[in-house]
């Protein structure tokens, strides 16, 4: 069968079920697409084609000795290089790790193997998921499908990219600000950042603990069901998970019916339209809001005063979180030791830390390293690290008052379509406004999702278009309302936009 | 040195004691000294990439049972914090320690002074991680990590403390609880039980405190006395030469005996203290800490006041009773198996006498003790007066090394006393009659030389006769011979 890279996991896993096609056809699919357009888009840091085809043939054995079988069985899945898995490299984008191979597999590495699902290759990611582009990689540039002169967005944005232009099945992804949302809003696919907790961060390399999640890329909102189906739940290894009840997304998705826009609420909130939207995005939201209002859903203006100060209060906890975290990589046990340049090691203690973090930490994680670094001094914590928790919880209050009036909440993704590579790379704040959308959604620790709902044309491409997402949050662990509420919408403006 | 009069040293005392949990505080690795470098490790106490710490309740548990022996307030929300330097032993970058809000504040020990008893009040007692080892060999240093994430408990008291020797009974008190818990194992040479002490001197009478000194690295009793003892003189000698004393970290140098800087204030960490995000606030429920409660054993302190007034026993046997936890239950099962038939002040004599004095010969060989039930049947054995006293002693070493009961040991050996009449009265003549110059200079006034009939007696009954016995026939004997009645 032709073209099978096509497909969604819902499709393919269907064709697996009724034995129409095998694994490895839909992994050979795979295998030639990436070798034939991955090299310009470079959403892969590396493929594990050999691992891939012994993951195929064992997931054709368990289909083919029985029925019951999960649903990612046999589904080519690519993985943001931020996830462990044993004996596999694991670089986070970054050069102090490339050398690093993991010793243990995270735990949603560990429930997708359970799942049977094919390892297609680790994605491209802004160095240790701090960035908006995925220019911040120190590996490679990922290219933006729609449009190769332009970022896929980030730092998610090997794995969104790799999802908008068929190189794998679905993708998973780490959202701290909006990296899950912004770049599939950016590459015209889904992208789903769960309630904070839903799924483990055990074996996920920490940029910002009380911010991360993980999150899935996905071709349409049924696939972004099944796979949050295949990794929520509580982890023993990670406290910050909760003994969420899983649903069954993905039956609770395929039950989705217009029926249930009768009369529910959707707020819009002002702050989401503010001076820096592209106004073409501005519209295209407003056409998802006409259609919500036919389909029987009331709109209400909502408030959600205090995001406004979202970008500074996520930049100080995030990197003051992030100047900890990433404190490990020293030289010592594992990962880059620089070393004299007669190949000697450093005498000095001192000399080893600076020389091996100076070397293998690029520019936008050393800013943020010495950001976070100062925001917890002793003298500064009050003024930055206590006032931006404390603004955290007004935040999370105005969800929570917003919540009290509308069942769910949307609005633009990202402010802009993507942008040009370079574009923003001189002007880090320019850059952080990328996400002045999605921010406010991990400070609350609640849902968001990110769909496709149209294009604007591309200015520097005749005839070019670039897609424009709708972000919708729902309250704290209402993943089964966030997803029914897209596949509506979904069905009405038709699925995934076709490059 | 009589300057010291007019100044006196203002003391407070941070004590790191490990835990004795089976596993780490954060991960499942185990809590074990002494195994090969680095071999009890695991992705979370490596700090490898993506690794996430998880709270081991029998560490929390054993913190809050310190807590409460020590009369400390158990706060039932506390958070964990990151203390944040870089240093080879500590994986992370980061230690995870309590700040702001620790399991416990605001409690108190009482310790025996010259002056009689003080109250030295108690900050806090927090949970948190310990560090790996740095192994320096040559030029070269290594890294073990076996330590990493083992749990700590820190107890940090006010300045309370006056004096080198309050400072050290306030230590033995301190891990006298914590051992008799079995919190820790107090070992304070293997670093399991460890002091840091800030001290700092004023003039009698300033209500102004001194600007203080920390010193580190005291690993024994001896030298934590003999470490503030330095300092208290090297600032008086400061003050007194018109100096003022700078506020510093010091290192104690026990071969040197002095303390020397470490850093000062301004090379001080700043430790960027912020609250841990990948643990919740630790939240303890009233039946957590009530079972705790309920689960203290009676303290050391309370049990030797008991043993006084209930047994009647002076002080010192008290002390010496209670000093191991495992004696004083043991010395109880005893006078519960005795059940009032042996008096309580001779139960004490045997075991502080014999049985300890026994163990002591033992030492390191683990002990085992005998079940009081057999002890006590070796102690009515003597007091009865079927062996001797000395024999006692020979039966009790045999029944520690064999394990056989007394009544075995007693009758394999042929060890009964010699008790009847009869039977001593026979062996008295025999030794009369052997030793017939002897005998007439005793009759004679020589009285000395009665000893050395009993002696000979014994001798003759390999000492299992009853030396009572024995005197009161050969003194009947000699009696009779002086009166010519024989």
């Amino acid at each position: 069968m032709d073209g099978l890279y096509k497909l969604t996991i819902g499709e393919l896993s269907d064709l697996l079920s009724k034995r129409e096609i095998k694994s490895v056809d839909i992994l050979n699919s795979y295998i030639q697409r990436i070798k034939e357009k991955d090299p310009q888009i470079s959403a892969y840091l590396y493929n594990d084609f050999e691992e891939a085809l012994q993951n195929a043939e064992a997931a054709d054995k368990i289909i083919a000795s029985g029925d019951d079988f999960p649903s990612l069985t046999g589904i080519p899945l690519s993985i943001k290089d931020i996830f462990l898995i044993k004996g596999k490299k694991t670089t986070c984008a970054s050069k102090i790790l490339d050398n690093f191979i993991s010793p243990y597999d995270s735990t949603v590495v560990k429930k997708l193997k359970e799942n049977n699902y094919v390892f297609l290759g680790k994605t491209n990611l802004d160095e240790f998921a701090m960035g908006s582009s995925t220019e911040n990689s120190a590996y490679k540039i990922t290219k933006n499908p729609y449009d190769l002169n332009r970022v896929p967005g980030g730092s998610s944005g090997g794995s969104a990219a790799s999802v908008a232009a068929d190189l794998c099945a679905g993708s998973f992804g780490t959202d701290t600000g909006g990296s899950v949302r912004q770049p599939a809003a950016l590459c015209g696919v889904v992208g789903l950042k769960p309630t904070y907790g839903l799924i483990s961060r055990y074996g996920i390399i920490a940029f910002s603990s009380s911010l991360d999640q993980a999150g899935v890329l996905s071709k349409d909102v049924t696939d972004a069901a099944i796979m949050l189906g295949a990794v929520a739940g509580f982890d023993e290894k990670d406290q910050t998970t909760r003994r969420f009840e899983v649903k069954n997304y993905a039956e609770i998705v395929k039950k989705a019916d217009k029926s249930l826009m009768k009369g529910l609420r959707v707020g819009i909130p002002a702050e989401f339209f503010s001076d820096g939207l592209d106004p073409e995005i501005g519209s295209k939201i407003s056409e998802i809001k006409a259609l919500l209002k036919e389909l029987g859903a009331t709109i209400v203006d909502i408030s959600l005063p205090d995001t406004k100060y979202s970008v500074a209060t996520y930049y100080i906890i995030a990197t003051s979180e992030a100047s900890s975290n990433l404190e490990r990589y020293d030289g010592i046990r594992y990962g880059r030791r620089h070393k004299e340049e007669d190949g000697k090691e450093i005498q000095s203690l001192d000399g080893l830390y600076r020389k091996s973090r100076e070397a293998g930490f690029g520019n936008e994680v050393k800013r943020r390293i010495i950001l976070g670094t100062f925001a917890l001094s002793a003298g500064y914590y009050d003024a930055y690290y206590k006032k931006a928790s404390l603004v955290r919880k007004l935040i999370i209050k105005n969800y929570k008052d917003a919540f009290g009036k509308a069942d769910v909440i949307i609005g633009p993704t990202s402010p802009t379509p993507a942008f040009l590579i370079g574009e923003k790379t001189a002007d880090p704040l320019s850059m952080y406004l990328s996400d002045i959308y999605t921010i406010s959604v991990n400070l609350a620790y609640l849902p968001g999702l990110s769909m496709p709902v149209g294009v604007v044309k591309n200015p520097t491409k005749d005839g070019g278009v670039l897609p424009v997402g709708l972000q919708i949050i729902s309250p704290w662990a209402m993943e089964d309302r966030l997803l029914s509420v897209a596949k509506i919408i979904e069905d009405e403006v038709g699925k995934y936009i076709r490059k | 040195m009589n300057n010291n009069d007019l100044f006196e040293a203002v003391i407070g005392l941070e004590v790191h004691s490990q835990l004795l949990t089976k596993t780490k505080m954060f991960c499942s690795c185990p809590n074990i000294f002494g195994l090969e470098p680095n071999s009890a490790v695991c992705p979370v106490c490596l700090a490898l990439p993506g690794a996430l710490p998880v709270i081991n309740f029998e560490g929390v548990k054993l913190a809050v049972k310190a807590a409460l022996a020590l009369n400390i307030n158990i706060n039932k929300k506390s958070l964990f914090a990151r203390k944040n330097y870089f240093y080879p032993d500590l994986p992370k970058g980061y230690q995870i320690s309590q700040y702001l809000d620790p399991v416990s504040s605001d409690g108190y020990l009482n310790i025996k002074t010259d002056g009689g008893g003080k109250k030295i009040r108690i900050n806090r007692l927090h949970i948190e991680e310990d560090a790996g080892k740095l192994i320096h060999i040559g030029n070269r240093s290594y890294v073990d990590l076996n330590r990493a994430g083992t749990p700590l408990v820190e107890i940090v008291s006010e300045p309370d403390i006056s004096s080198a020797a309050e400072a050290a009974a306030y230590l033995k008190a301190l891990r006298e609880i914590l051992v008799y818990l079995g919190v820790s194992d107090g070992n304070m040479e293997e670093g399991s039980f460890r002091c840091d002490a800030n001290v700092s001197v004023r003039r009698k009478g300033d209500s102004k405190l001194g600007t203080r000194a920390e010193v580190k690295n005291v690993n024994s009793f001896k030298f934590v006395e003999k470490a503030i003892e330095y300092e208290i003189e090297r600032q008086i000698d400061i003050v007194l030469s018109g100096g003022s004393v700078i506020q510093e970290t010091r290192l104690y140098d026990s071969k040197e005996n002095t303390t020397r800087s470490m850093r000062g204030k301004e090379e001080a960490h700043d430790y960027r203290y912020f609250e841990e995000p990948d643990l919740p606030p630790l939240i303890l429920s009233e039946e957590f800490i009530s079972e705790i409660r309920n689960s203290i054993i009676e303290l050391p302190e309370a049990k030797r006041g008991r043993y006084v007034s209930e047994y009647k026993l002076t002080e010192y046997d008290a002390e010496v009773l209670t000093q191991d936890k495992d004696i004083a239950r043991y010395f109880e099962d005893l006078i519960k198996e005795n059940n009032g038939r042996v008096e309580i002040k001779k139960l004490a004599n045997w075991v502080i006498n014999e049985l300890l004095s026994e163990l002591k010969v033992r030492e390191g060989e683990g002990r085992s003790l005998i079940k009081a039930q057999d002890f006590l049947e070796l102690i009515t054995a003597v007091e009865s007066g079927s062996i001797n006293r000395n024999t006692g002693k020979i039966v009790l070493a045999e029944m520690l090394s064999s394990g056989k009961k007394a009544g075995e040991v007693i009758k394999e050996n042929n060890l009964a006393q010699v008790s009847d009449d009869k039977g001593i009265e026979d062996i008295v003549k025999q030794v009369l009659d052997e030793n017939q110059k002897e005998l007439a200079d005793l009759i004679g006034g020589k009285d000395k030389l009665f000893g050395f009939f009993v002696g000979e007696a014994m001798k003759k009954t390999k000492g299992k006769a009853n030396p009572k016995k024995v005197n009161e026939i050969l003194h009947r004997y000699i009696e009779n011979y002086k009166s010519g009645r024989s």
